[in-house]
C-alpha cells in the first residue's frame, strides 16, 4: 500500500499492529488510517473479505477494529491519541 | 417557583441544538445527549475543537453553509452549560427509551466509544423528550459495493469536514439527490478529483413543481454555488446515469456506469467504464434514524422518498405523550428545516403541562417549515430512489454487509420459503441481524422481499426493519448493573 | 362439498407446518391457512430447542424422545436445511445441594432412556473452558439438539407444499363452519374453505379458535425474552444452563422468573435466556427481566460481562395449566382437532406431534398413545351449535 504523504500539522504517534504511524491529532482512527492509504482493517467472518470505512458516522459498524485492547470499536468514532494501539483483524482474534 | 420542566434532547445537530437552545430560552432544564464528542451533528461536523480557541474559526468552518446559525445556536448552548441549565452528554448514546406509567421518559445511556469520557452506564428520566437523531445515507446494493474504498457519500463528506482527510484522490460519486453536489464541491476544494457525479434522476421532476424551490431562494443560491464549483473544477455531472458495478480485487479499482431511459431501465450499449478509481461515494437519499421513536410505538408514515418518518403535529409532538421529534426523523428536508422544527419542538417541550402552545410564539418557524416541507417534497419527487439496481444484482452480490447475505440467498428465501417481508427474510437468511441491525440493508431487503411493491406491503416491511429494541449495542455488564429503580 | 380438503390446518407455525408435511405424506389433501405468513408467531421468536434434559418424567418426555427420533430419522435428509445440530446440553451445578439433585435427576432420567452423564469440574472445564470458576459439576446430555426454528418451520411448509399441500397466507379465520353438529370448514378473510377435518395449530392463540366452537382449550401466553450478543469466535460449545432452570420450566408462578440458559450459535452470536412472565400479551420490555438474565449469564460465563448485546426479542410461549400440550380430536366439537400448547418445547415436539396427528387424521393407529394430551381433559362442556 502506497502511503499518501501529507503534511501533518500536529503529529502524534499511534501503533497499528506492529507499525508506528505519524498521524494528525484530532483525526479519528479511521481518518488516520485512510490518510495513510490504509483502506481496510478488518476481515469478514464468513468470506474473509477486507473491510474498512463505510458510513463514516457510526451507523453501519463496518469499520470495527480493536483499540487499546478494546475489541470491536467503531474506528470512525474514536479519536487518535498518543501511544494508541490499533489492532486489525479483531473479528477472528477476539479472546 | 414551580419546578422546571426537564427536557431531554437526543442529538446535537441542527434540530437538536435548536431544540435545546429554545427549550432553554423558555425556561426548561435541558439534557442534550449526543453520540459525537462535539456539537454539530453531520451537517455542522467540524474539526476537533482546541482548548482555548473559539469554536468556529478556520479550519472548523471550512466548507460549511449556515455557519452563522451554528455559532448562534452554539452560543446559546454554551451559555446553558455555563449557567447550569444545560447538561451536555457528548460521546453518549441511548440504547433504550421507555415511557413510564406516569408518562415521563426513561433513557438508558451508554458510552459511544470504549474510550468515552462519560460514566459507562446511567439512566436518565425526563419530563419531555425531543428526538433529533437525524439520518444517514440510504444505500442500495451494487455488485462490488463491499470493496474497501467504497463508502457512503456522507462518509466522504464527514472525513473532509471533520478531519480534513480526503477519502481518495480519484473519486466517483453516485446516487441521487442534491447532497452529491456539496460532497463533490468539498472534494474539489480539498484537492481531490471527482471523476464523475452519476445522478440517477433526469431532473425533469423539478420542472413539474417549480413553485416549491422558488419559495426557498437560499437553496437556489447554494445550488448555484455548487454548479459554479462543478464548472470550475470540470466535474462531469451525468444525469440519468447509474453505477452498475464496482470493480477491484482487494479494493476499488474501477467502476461501470450506464445511462438509463425514461422508465429507469439501463440503456443497452450505454455502459462506460471509469478506470483508476480509488474511492466511490454512494448516496441514494437518506434513511431516518428512527428506532428511538418506534420504541415508543409512535405513529409513523412512509414519506414521498420511501423513508419511514414520525407523524408530528404542528408543534412537533408525536402521537406519544411527551415525545417530540424534530429534523430528519420527521421527513428528510435539510438543515434549515431541521433548525425551524427544533426551535418549535424546544418551545413545545418547555411548556408546562397545563399550557396550550401558541402559534404566534413560533410563527416565523411555522412558515419556514411549511415552505421547506414543500421544497423537500419537490426534491423527493425529482430524486426518487431508482429501481434499476434489483435487476442489476449478481447472485453473489452482498445485500447485508454485516452478515454477508447475498442477493441470491434473499431471493431464494422469498421464492421458496415465502419470506415476503424483511422480517421473514431476516429470520430465514440473517439479513439485518448483524451489527447494524438492518440500518444499511433494511430498505433493499424490503424491496427484494416485496418484489418492488411501492405500497402497503413495502411500507409495512420497512417499518418492521426499524424495530430495534436495543438501539445501540450495549455491554451485558451494563444491563446487569442497571439500577433497580431509575433515579430522577 | 366444493373444493374441500381432507385436512385444513389453521396456523403455519412449526406445529401446523409439521402436521401439513406428515399429513401430505400420508396422501391426505391438505390446506394450510395463516393470518400472516410462515412462522410469523412464536416459531420465529424462540431458540429452536430440541431438549430431553429439561423434561419431567412422564408423557412429555416420552413425546420428546419420539419427536427427537423423527428429527433424526424421518427427516435426516433435510437436517442441513434447518441447521440441525446435536450440540448437547450441560446443566451446571454451582452448589453442593444442586450437585446432589443433579445426581438424583440423571439417575431417574437414565432409567427412562435419556442419555445423561455427570461431569466433574475438570471434565466440565474441558467441555466449556470459559465456565465460571464457581461451577462444581454438570450433567451432560449429548442428545440435546437444536434447529434454526424459522428455517425448520418454513422448510417443513415448503416440503409439505412439494408433497401436494396448499398454503394460503394472509387468511385470518373468522368463524368455524358447522353442519349437523360437525365442524366442516372455516370462514376466513380469504374466503370459505371446506374440509373433512379442521386442525387448530394456532399456538398461543389456540383458545380463540377453540372459542369459535365454544369449547375451552386453556392455552395462555407465557412471555420470555432472549438476548443476542455480538458475533464472536466460538467460546460456548453447548447449551449451558443452571440447575434451577429445570425447576422453573414446570413452574406456574405468575411473577418474573429468570434462570440462565446460554449457548453459542453457528453464526457466532451467543443466545442468552431465559425469563418467564405471565403477563398476557403485554409486549413491553421488562428491564428487570433483562437485568436478571444478564446477571445470571455473567455468573455462568464471567467473560460475557464485556460482550455487547445487539438485540433482544421476546415470544409468547403457549402453555396449558398442566404444562402438557393439547393434541388430538376434540370430542366436544366433532371435526375439530387441536395441536397447540407446547409451551417452550414446541420446536422440539413439533415433528413428533405432526407425525402422530397425521396418523390419527388418516384413521391409523398412532405410534404413541395421545390420550394424555386429549383436549377434553379440560372440561366436558359440549359443543353448542351456533349455526346450522
Amino acid at each position: 500500500m502506497k502511503p499518501v504523504v501529507k503534511s501533518v500539522e500536529n503529529p502524534i504517534t499511534i501503533s497499528v499492529d506492529d507499525a508506528q504511524l505519524t498521524v494528525e491529532a484530532g483525526t479519528t482512527v479511521a481518518g488516520a488510517l485512510i490518510a495513510h492509504g490504509i483502506t481496510a482493517w478488518r476481515s469478514t467472518r464468513k468470506n474473509e473479505r477486507p473491510r474498512g470505512l463505510f458510513c463514516g458516522i457510526g451507523a453501519c459498524f463496518d469499520c470495527l477494529v480493536s483499540i487499546d485492547g478494546q475489541p470491536n470499536q467503531r474506528a470512525c468514532m474514536v479519536r487518535v491519541c498518543e501511544g494508541q494501539q490499533v489492532d486489525t483483524e479483531t473479528a477472528k482474534e477476539r479472546p | 417557583m414551580s419546578q422546571k420542566i426537564h427536557v431531554a434532547v437526543i442529538g446535537a445537530g441542527p434540530a437538536g441544538l435548536a431544540a435545546a437552545a429554545n427549550a432553554l430560552a423558555h425556561g426548561a432544564q435541558v439534557t442534550c445527549i449526543d453520540a459525537n464528542d462535539q456539537p454539530g451533528g453531520q451537517y455542522w461536523r467540524h474539526r476537533l475543537e482546541q482548548p482555548g480557541r473559539q469554536p468556529g474559526v478556520q479550519p472548523d468552518s471550512t466548507g460549511h453553509h449556515d455557519w452563522k446559525t451554528y455559532l448562534s445556536l452554539r452560543a446559546a448552548f454554551d451559555a446553558g452549560i455555563a449557567a447550569g441549565t444545560l447538561a451536555y452528554l457528548p460521546n453518549t448514546q441511548v440504547w433504550m427509551a421507555q415511557q413510564r406509567e406516569d408518562e415521563r421518559i426513561t433513557l438508558q445511556l451508554t458510552s459511544a466509544t470504549a474510550a468515552g469520557t462519560q460514566a459507562p452506564a446511567s439512566t436518565l428520566t425526563a419530563d419531555r423528550l425531543v428526538v433529533a437523531t437525524g439520518a444517514y445515507d440510504r444505500q442500495i446494493p451494487i455488485p462490488g459495493w463491499d470493496l474497501p474504498g467504497v463508502m457512503t457519500a456522507g462518509a466522504v463528506q464527514a472525513l473532509i469536514k471533520g478531519q480534513g482527510v480526503l477519502a481518495g484522490q480519484r473519486i466517483v460519486l453516485a446516487g441521487t439527490g442534491p447532497f452529491l453536489l456539496p460532497v463533490a464541491s468539498n472534494v474539489a476544494h480539498a484537492g481531490g478529483s471527482v471523476l464523475a457525479i452519476c445522478e440517477s434522476a433526469d431532473l425533469s421532476g423539478w420542472l413539474k413543481n417549480l413553485k416549491a424551490p422558488l419559495a426557498v431562494p437560499a437553496k437556489g443560491i447554494e445550488g448555484a454555488e455548487y454548479i459554479w464549483d462543478l464548472l470550475r473544477h470540470r466535474i462531469p455531472y451525468k444525469r440519468s446515469t447509474v453505477i452498475t458495478a464496482i470493480h477491484g480485487a482487494e479494493k476499488v479499482e474501477a467502476v461501470s456506469i450506464a445511462r438509463t431511459d425514461k422508465t429507469g431501465a439501463v440503456i443497452a450499449g450505454s455502459e462506460e467504464r471509469i478506470e483508476n478509481v480509488d474511492c466511490v461515494g454512494l448516496g441514494f437519499g437518506f434513511t431516518t434514524q428512527l428506532e428511538l421513536l418506534t420504541a415508543f410505538g409512535v405513529a409513523t408514515h412512509m414519506d414521498v422518498d420511501g423513508s419511514l418518518v414520525a407523524d408530528v403535529d404542528e408543534f412537533q409532538l408525536t402521537s406519544g405523550a411527551n415525545v417530540l421529534a424534530a429534523g430528519e426523523v420527521t421527513g428528510i428536508g435539510g438543515a434549515a428545516l431541521a433548525v425551524a422544527e427544533g426551535t418549535v419542538a424546544g418551545y413545545r417541550a418547555a411548556l408546562g403541562s397545563g399550557q396550550a402552545p401558541q402559534q404566534s410564539e413560533v410563527a416565523k418557524e411555522l412558515k419556514t417549515i411549511s415552505r421547506h416541507r414543500a421544497f423537500a417534497r419537490a426534491m423527493h419527487q425529482a430524486h426518487q430512489v431508482p429501481d434499476y439496481w434489483s435487476g442489476n444484482l449478481e447472485e453473489d452480490t452482498v445485500v447485508c454487509r454485516c452478515e454477508e447475505v447475498t442477493a441470491g440467498e434473499i431471493i431464494q428465501a422469498r421464492d421458496e420459503l415465502k419470506a415476503v417481508d424483511a422480517r421473514s427474510i431476516k429470520s430465514t437468511t440473517r439479513a439485518g441481524m448483524g451489527w447494524c441491525q438492518g440500518r444499511v440493508c433494511g430498505y433493499a431487503a424490503s424491496c427484494l422481499a416485496t418484489c418492488g411493491d411501492k405500497h402497503e406491503a413495502f411500507a409495512q416491511s420497512v417499518a418492521n426493519t426499524y424495530k430495534r429494541p436495543v438501539s445501540i449495542p450495549v455491554p451485558l455488564g451494563e444491563i446487569a448493573d442497571l439500577e433497580d429503580s431509575p433515579k430522577e | 362439498m366444493a373444493q374441500g380438503s381432507d385436512v385444513l390446518i389453521i396456523g403455519a407455525g412449526i406445529i401446523g407446518s409439521a402436521i401439513a408435511y406428515f399429513a401430505a405424506k400420508q396422501g391426505l389433501g391438505v390446506t394450510v391457512l395463516d393470518s400472516a405468513g410462515p412462522a410469523s408467531g412464536t416459531s420465529s421468536r424462540c431458540e429452536g430447542n430440541i431438549l430431553l434434559s429439561d423434561k419431567e418424567l412422564g408423557p412429555e418426555l416420552e413425546l420428546s424422545q419420539y419427536s427427537l427420533g423423527v428429527w433424526k430419522n424421518d427427516l435426516a435428509e433435510f437436517a442441513q436445511l434447518w441447521e440441525f445440530e446435536a450440540k448437547g446440553g450441560l446443566v451446571v451445578a454451582s452448589k453442593e445441594s444442586s450437585r446432589a439433585s443433579l445426581d438424583r435427576l440423571t439417575t431417574a432420567q437414565r432409567s427412562n432412556g435419556v442419555t445423561a452423564e455427570i461431569l466433574d469440574r475438570s471434565q466440565l472445564v474441558d467441555a466449556e473452558p470459559h465456565i465460571s470458576p464457581e461451577a462444581l459439576s454438570a450433567a451432560y446430555y449429548p442428545q440435546d439438539s437444536q434447529v434454526q426454528p424459522m428455517l425448520a418451520a418454513s422448510w417443513l411448509l415448503r416440503l409439505a407444499c412439494d408433497a401436494g399441500a396448499r398454503f394460503v397466507p394472509n387468511a385470518r379465520v373468522t368463524a368455524l363452519h358447522q353442519e349437523h353438529g360437525r365442524i366442516t370448514g372455516v370462514r376466513s378473510t380469504a374466503g370459505f374453505f371446506a374440509a373433512g377435518s379442521v386442525v387448530n395449530a394456532t399456538g398461543t392463540w389456540a383458545s380463540n379458535i377453540a372459542g369459535m366452537a365454544e369449547v375451552a382449550v386453556p392455552v395462555n401466553p407465557r412471555k420470555g425474552f432472549v438476548m443476542v450478543t455480538e458475533p464472536l469466535p466460538p467460546k460456548i460449545f453447548h447449551k449451558v444452563y443452571a440447575a434451577e432452570y429445570v425447576d422453573n420450566v414446570g413452574s406456574s408462578d405468575a411473577g418474573l422468573q429468570s434462570s440462565p440458559v446460554v449457548e453459542g450459535t453457528p453464526a457466532g452470536s451467543i443466545l442468552i435466556g431465559s425469563s418467564r412472565e405471565r403477563v398476557g400479551f403485554d409486549g413491553s420490555v421488562n428491564l428487570e427481566a433483562l437485568k436478571a438474565m444478564a446477571n445470571n449469564a455473567i455468573n455462568l460465563f464471567p467473560f460475557l460481562r464485556d460482550v455487547k448485546i445487539l438485540r433482544h426479542y421476546h415470544g409468547f410461549r403457549p402453555y396449558c395449566p398442566d404444562h402438557l400440550p393439547v393434541i388430538g380430536h376434540d370430542e366436544r366439537a366433532p371435526g375439530l382437532w387441536h395441536a397447540a400448547g407446547h409451551e417452550g418445547a414446541g420446536i422440539g415436539l413439533s415433528v413428533g406431534t405432526g407425525k402422530l396427528l397425521a396418523q390419527a387424521l388418516a384413521g391409523m393407529d398412532t405410534d404413541m398413545d395421545l390420550s394424555p394430551f386429549a383436549p377434553h381433559r379440560f372440561s366436558n362442556q359440549p359443543l353448542v351449535s351456533k349455526e346450522s
